[in-house]
């Protein structure tokens, strides 16, 4: 079961980086590019999600952790930030705290919905984890089907 | 985040290159409406996505704000050849409806 742990500060520049490396690990897998695209993209919205409220005109460290079991690539992005006052809230598409600064309240909304699983916890002055995975084994099986 | 522009009649095309997400949106939206405001007499602006290699729901947050800059001087929007990836989120955040692909 290959793994790998990442921490980096929470700047904006860090993205490209955590999305880049999670793309890079899940080679392996024989990913197709849409679905590489998928992740890069989820990734990013939660790495931003990190930097832009968790850690909201602060730094601190985000946590990215990647597993590979069989055909699922699992990944756990978390911060130590000020956490989600109303996680199923803020699940809601196109509801966002930030509506002044162009958010569109979508980051949750794409990571449901380009993953195969997904998962937040979150508790209020202690930080945010989200988990998410993609089985990579799942468009080989529909081909053959 | 390279951006591109010219005028052809009443029509303004801008032309975006590289990644966009919260590490590049700033600069690329002060340029952005520096550009739009000096073409404040276009009747509609079209962005070409084309060399978009990377976008996420900050670039969907950029368009939507550029689509209601443009707006203010009665300027329509379109969007043109969004690579695969962007074409997904585009569509999943409903902007088409604002902003016809063409």
């Amino acid at each position: 079961m290959n793994r790998m742990i990442l921490k980096f500060l929470s700047r904006s520049e860090n993205e490209p980086f955590a999305r880049n490396a999670v793309a890079a690990f899940a080679l392996p897998l024989n990913p197709s590019l849409s679905e590489l695209s998928d992740v890069k993209t989820a990734v990013s919205e939660a790495v931003t999600n990190c930097i832009v409220h968790g850690y909201r005109g602060t730094e601190g460290w985000i946590t990215l952790e990647c597993t590979v079991e069989g055909s699922f690539l699992h990944i756990m992005i978390s911060d130590g930030g000020r956490g989600i006052e109303d996680v199923e809230r803020a699940l809601m598409p196109f509801y966002t705290t930030l509506p002044d600064e162009e958010r569109t309240g979508m980051g949750f909304t794409i990571m449901q919905t380009f993953m195969t699983n997904f998962s937040v916890q979150s508790r209020v002055g202690e930080g945010t984890t989200v988990r998410m995975s993609m089985d990579f084994g799942a468009r080989a099986e529909a081909n053959a089907q | 985040m390279q951006m591109q522009c010219y005028r052809q009649g009443a029509s303004l095309y801008v032309y975006l290159d590289g990644e966009l997400d919260e590490h590049t949106v700033a600069e690329v939206r002060a340029r952005t409406d520096l550009l739009i405001d000096e073409h404040a007499s276009a009747s509609r602006a079209v962005f070409n996505l084309a060399n978009v290699r990377f976008m996420d729901s900050t670039g969907i947050g950029y368009l939507i704000g550029r689509y209601k800059r443009l707006q203010r001087y009665g300027i329509g929007m379109f969007l043109e050849n969004p690579n695969a990836g962007a074409d997904k989120i585009l569509s999943l955040s409903g902007v088409y409806t604002l902003m016809p692909k063409i």
